[in-house]
């Protein structure tokens, strides 16, 4: 059974229909990457498996679980994560803070705790602490150690894109929706994010939905390739079907050269 | 990994001279300062404030405030323009001075236009002020042909001496500064300080500083008063941050043992306080630590969750008469009467079911609508409160009175010096809570709320509890003290519990510094505190809020003593320069600089 | 491999939504319906006020209304073009109203009052107007736009200080006493047509309103500026990129608004003929209250929620309070427009006539 089944979803905003009865499968342990020209629908296909908007229409079944309706809170409690298109963090709060707050729906201290400092409380909080130490760790150097106590708007462009996948890491969850992860970065920041995708899969065991547009990455990256087009899926395949497919090449028309490369 | 990264060498490049001081800037200043000239006397206050002296008997207060407006304009216009990058800085030199002469000036010419106006009409059928009396105060006695030309040039001379402080050196200045507000706070603050020197059995200090109990400060008293604290900020100078910085770098042990130590300290002067200083100050010291209680309250509501409450009174109502209802036995419904301190876990449970009835609806509202909501709410509350329809239960216009002191075991308060103890506890008590939430789970999941709603959501917080809980919280703060306020004063009465109440809690944290603990403090003492002191200045309270508001959104928006993540907050395009700093330290050297870090 | 995308679309199922809060939200909205209705049925049934008293109170609330709804204009025009609540669009309208009141007064002893009351009240209006626009431009410049780009509370704070300030200067100026208009002789009394009987001050009030309102809805639907209104409002980047001059503009919304609640406050003399420094307070909530009502943003909609609040509140308290003898009802007609304040923001934030801005952007 796929870790993440959508099928017939429908979306419109005013006159304009965003998603076109869309049908899509991620199974577990896959990397799978959505491209597609832009407008195709991918961030509103992001939103509405999060939770963040509503479908029209259609089911959206992860682990099992028909989704539709469920809270953003609630959706990631069932192991669902994401990260933005445009940089979303909490600006205010220190790099640690973002990625502890991440895991307000795996802990259960409330303000009693919080209040009377209980021996539960503290422990817990230790625990958060070390568990937001240990996922930075993950990006090497990037983001540790005079890093945690910095405020996360002081950061470097593409240090801002791996705080909010640390964050997205530290909810704990068993899918990743990745959007437009390596948007703005340079190359060599490309390639080093391209090979975190990879361990994010291997070492942490993530299944991962990616929204792309550098194809380098994609092509590099993904098992399986989705392509969506007007709201609706146009082909599937690996990178090198889907990059020789003519339709593709069409929606995407004008760039055909990058796509044969 | 551990390299250690030179900062780039600094480039050698030519400074272009720095930009010339704007006069048009100053002229504008001086229209500026002209028309608040102009109000300040138009709207009586230069009447009322002329009675009382600073320094008796050359320097009334109205005069003072008029001049020194001219002052703070001229101080504004000549100051100095910011140093640009590739510039050359700025000096201040007689150009400057001219400029703050210009203003003053103009100021000046503007309240010798109102003397004129006021001398040839009379325009009192519409503008009550501009009366002879008026015209004598602002023309100092003088047939108005004599008073425009000396109104011009004292204020020109007083812009020029505002501008003249940009020339001074840091430390002269600091210590002028300094020195010119001690003089002026121990003028305005006669009966603070007389009564202080009276508790402390040093009465031969008052007859020396002031002309009297109460008085205004004499002329040696103003001059010692000066000289004293020229001195001590001179020698304060460094002195300050220095011991800052020992203090940081004292190894853990030492620095906890010197902060209790300090703490200590603080916590026995204030035992004395009280004692010392009598029954008014008291009285004031209790309102001021109430209104604090809850603006720590609302500090969580809007400091923290970011939910604006314009409609807080409520919670502190429902304390109050939850304890007003329970504890006296004039209480029309029902009399249980039991003790005050008995009360308190009731008013939690009505202020938690409160904070839950008003939250509910406005979960999913946006801020600005929240805040409207939550006014409308506020003055239904008041309304309802003052109703005839509701007087079985609440006692309608006439309230409800003999409300029972507060007994804690043996002790029992009923004096406001009595109860300036208590509502310390509390207020100690909301601080350690505003604390020890601030670097909790749910501490946290406020802020990301504060920061960006949808994000925080789609991160695992569930937003219902987390605003639930806020206005909770913030209720509960508010509704204690209520309890506190209907124990102390002793009857309840619904027209006290308005929007102004709220207005003024929200003006305490938004001045003092939102999400600070200090701020809020300072914040409190300086809105309640003076106010009741200066009986001149509650009559212009509330023009003094506004424009505080004003003044303090468009220039420092984080507070005076703001939290530092805050003030971070409000001025981002200087923080980019800092990480710099950060990073490469004053020395230029890296802590731990990754290889090709960005 | 390519696949052609024809499936058909199965309908949602959503998640069960009843939640606590859902619960709460339904359970008001019928405590609410029935206290209206029931309390509606007595009152009507008990026969306590005849109809000529109900159609009294109805015409009333229209007067009212039609001065709310002028107020209502410069909050809706504001937020739809700067998105937050100007606070101190009261003290505006309160401006406006004691210079009318000092113009009437001197009016009110020369000859032209008797003999030409148009061209009286004509420079009243004129006067107030003027003065209101004078002083909304004036909080623009000085409060507002330094803070344009700044998050959206802090200009709220600012206006509420703004508020503060003209208020309590109004007070240290003109000073606090309560001051009165002078009778309009020419007015007194009432006008009857086809059974109806109306008073001649509310029958003016109401006329004069609906002219402007109409002078105002054709002024952003056919000229320039009303168009560059329009599309500021509607994404001031880019109608800058098309060579609107954004910040005249601004200033051309709140003179505008001040204009009209300058109107407002010269025709408030007729109606109730006592103004303060504090008289801005209530009508700015209560006009707050009606732009929302009728769609934050829509300027016909503010029109329609203005005068529907002043139906409301009028008629309102006799209609459902007396019916449950609440005791002296008549204290709690201001608990009627904040009550229709609240609930309109909880159950329906868009509007009568709804609008596109109620939502945050995700």
């Amino acid at each position: 059974m796929p870790l993440l089944e959508i099928q017939g979803l429908n979306k419109a905003f005013g006159g304009l229909r965003a998603i076109n009865g869309l049908e899509l499968h991620v199974d577990e342990g896959e990397v799978v990457s959505v491209i597609g020209p832009n407008g195709a629908g991918k961030t509103t296909f992001f939103n509405l498996v999060t939770g963040m908007e509503t479908p029209d229409e259609g089911s959206i079944v992860f682990d099992g679980q028909n989704v539709v309706g469920l809270r953003p809170n609630q959706i990631l409690k069932l192991g669902m994560a994401r990260t933005f298109q445009n940089v979303r963090l909490f600006p205010a709060m220190t790099v640690l803070e973002n990625v502890m707050v991440g895991q307000h729906s795996r802990t259960k201290a409330g303000l009693f705790g919080a209040i009377f400092k209980t021996p539960s409380q503290r422990r817990e909080e230790a625990e958060i602490e070390e568990r937001a130490k240990e996922v930075l760790s993950f990006f090497g150097t990037r983001l540790a150690g005079y890093r945690h106590d910095q405020l996360s708007m002081v950061l470097s462009y593409a240090n801002r894109r791996r705080l909010e996948i640390a964050r997205a890491m530290a909810t704990g969850p068993r899918l990743l929706l990745l959007d437009e992860p390596t948007a703005g970065m340079n190359p060599r920041e490309t390639i080093e994010l391209t090979e975190l995708i990879g361990r994010l899969r291997s070492e942490r065991g993530y299944t991962i939905v990616l929204i792309e547009h550098d194809m380098q990455v994609v092509r590099n990256v993904s098992d399986r390739v989705v392509v969506l087009d007007h709201g609706v899926k146009l082909t599937e395949g690996s990178y090198d079907e889907v990059s020789t497919n003519e339709k593709v090449i069409e929606a995407y028309l004008g760039r055909p050269a990058e796509l044969g490369a | 990994m551990s390299q250690v990264m030179d900062p780039p060498a600094p480039v050698e490049v030519e400074l272009r001279p720095a930009p010339h001081l704007d006069m048009r800037r100053a002229v504008k200043l001086g229209l500026a300062g002209g028309a608040a000239m102009v109000l300040v006397a138009a709207t009586g206050i230069v009447a009322t404030f002329q009675p009382r002296m600073v320094i008796d008997p050359i320097l009334p207060l109205g005069i003072f405030f008029l001049y020194l407006l001219a002052f703070a304009f001229g101080w504004m216009a000549g100051q100095p323009p910011a140093t640009l990058e590739g510039y050359e800085p700025a000096t201040a030199g007689s150009r400057n001075v001219l400029a703050g002469a210009l203003a003053g000036l103009l100021a000046g010419l503007c309240l010798g236009l109102l003397l004129i106006v006021i001398t040839v009409f009379d325009l009192r059928g519409v503008f009550i002020n501009l009366s002879p009396e008026l015209a004598d105060i602002l023309g100092f006695g003088l047939p108005v042909a004599a008073a425009v030309p000396v109104i011009a040039v004292a204020s020109a001379a007083m812009g020029a001496l505002g501008a003249a402080v940009h020339l001074l050196s840091r430390r002269v200045r600091r210590a002028l500064m300094g020195a010119l507000t001690a003089v002026i706070v121990f003028s305005l603050l006669t009966d603070l300080f007389g009564q202080l020197f009276s508790g402390l059995s040093l009465e031969s200090v008052i007859d020396f500083l002031y002309t009297g109990r109460g008085g205004a400060l004499t002329i040696i008293g103003a001059v010692a008063v000066f000289g004293a604290f020229i001195l001590l900020f001179w020698w304060m100078e460094g002195r300050d941050s220095t011991l800052r910085q020992r203090v940081q770098a004292m190894p853990r042990g030492q620095r906890s043992r010197w902060q209790i130590g300090t703490a200590l300290i603080i916590l026995v002067v204030l035992y004395f306080v009280p004692r010392i200083m009598g029954p008014f100050v008291s009285q004031i010291l209790v309102t001021a630590g109430i209104y604090l209680l809850m603006a720590l309250g609302l500090n969580i509501v809007v400091g923290y969750a970011g939910l604006l409450d314009l409609g807080y009174v409520a919670f502190f109502a429902v304390g109050a008469y939850a304890t007003a209802i329970l504890t006296s036995p004039q209480s029309p419904a029902f009399d249980p009467q039991i003790s005050v301190l008995a009360s308190l876990p009731f008013v939690m449970v009505a202020a938690t079911v409160a904070g839950i009835l008003v939250a509910t609806p406005v979960i999913r509202m946006r801020g600005d609508y929240l805040a409207i909501v939550t006014l409308g709410f506020g003055e239904i509350a008041r309304i309802l409160l003052n109703s005839e329809w509701l007087a079985p239960i609440f006692g309608g216009a006439q309230g409800i009175t003999n409300i029972p002191d507060l007994q804690i075991g043996p002790l029992t308060f009923s004096t406001p010096q009595d109860y300036f103890y208590p509502v310390f506890l509390f207020v100690l008590l909301a601080a350690y809570v505003t604390f020890a939430v601030q670097k909790s789970r749910w501490g946290r999941a406020w802020m990301a709320m504060r920061e960006d709603e949808s994000v925080a959501e789609a991160m695992g917080v569930n937003i219902v509890t987390a605003k639930l809980s806020a206005f909770v919280v913030g209720a509960i703060l508010a509704s204690f003290g209520g309890a506190l306020f209907a124990a102390q004063i002793g009857s309840v009465f619904p027209h006290t519990f308005d929007i102004v109440v709220s207005i003024t809690v929200l003006v305490i944290i938004i001045v003092g510094g939102m999400g600070s603990v200090p701020g809020v403090t300072l914040g409190a003492l300086v809105l309640i505190v003076l106010p009741n002191l200066l009986r001149e200045f509650s009559e212009y309270q509330f023009l003094f809020y506004g424009v505080l508001l004003i003044v303090m959104m468009l220039k420092r928006p984080e507070g005076f003593i703001p939290s530092k993540r805050r003030a971070q907050e409000l001025h981002t395009e200087e923080l980019s320069q800092d990480a710099w700093l950060e990073i490469y330290g004053e020395k230029g050297q890296a802590e731990q600089v990754p290889e090709g870090a960005v | 491999m390519t696949q052609a995308a024809t499936v058909e679309a199965r309908p949602a199922r959503r998640a069960s939504r009843i939640t606590p809060v859902s619960v709460f939200l339904w359970g008001l909205r019928i405590v609410v319906l029935v206290v209206i209705l029931y309390g509606s049925y007595l009152s009507i049934s008990s026969g306590r006020l005849s109809a000529a008293q109900w159609r009294d109170l109805a015409v009333f609330g229209i007067s009212t209304g039609s001065m709310y709804a002028l107020i209502a204009l410069g909050y809706t025009m504001v937020y739809g073009v700067l998105r937050f609540i100007n606070f101190a669009h009261g003290e505006v309208f309160m401006v406006g109203g004691m210079m009318a009141f000092y113009v009437a007064n001197a009016l009110a002893v020369t000859p032209l009052w008797t003999s030409s009351p148009a061209v009286s009240l004509l420079i009243v209006l004129v006067a107030a107007m003027f003065t209101s626009t004078a002083v909304a431009v004036i909080v623009e410049r000085i409060a507002y736009r330094p803070l344009r780009g700044a998050p959206r509370l802090i200009p709220l704070i600012t206006s509420i200080g703004a508020s503060f300030t003209i208020q309590y200067l109004v007070r240290g100026l003109l000073g606090p006493a309560t001051k009165s208009f002078p009778r309009m002789e020419p007015l007194r009394g009432t006008f009857e047509f086809g059974g109806f009987v109306i008073l001649k001050t509310q029958l003016v009030v109401i006329v004069a309103a609906l002219l402007m309102m109409l002078g105002l809805y054709l002024f952003v639907e056919r000229t320039r500026t009303g168009k560059s209104m329009r599309a500021v409002a509607e994404d001031p980047e880019t109608a800058a990129l098309m060579g609107i001059n954004v910040d005249r503009t601004i200033v051309s919304v709140f003179a505008i608004g001040g204009a009209m609640a300058g109107v407002a406050g010269a025709l408030w003399g007729l109606v109730f003929p006592s103004i303060n420094f504090f008289s801005g307070f209530l009508p700015g909530i209560k006009a707050f209250t009606s732009a929302v009502l009728g769609g934050i943003g829509n300027i016909v909609g503010a029109m329609l929620g203005g005068v529907s609040l002043g139906i409301f509140e009028s008629v309102g308290p006799s209609l459902v309070l007396a019916g449950y003898e609440i005791p002296a009802f008549s204290q709690l007609k201001d608990v009627v427009a904040y009550a229709a304040l609240v609930l309109v923001l909880i159950f329906r934030p868009t509007g009568i006539l709804g609008e596109r801005l109620a939502q945050e952007r995700t």
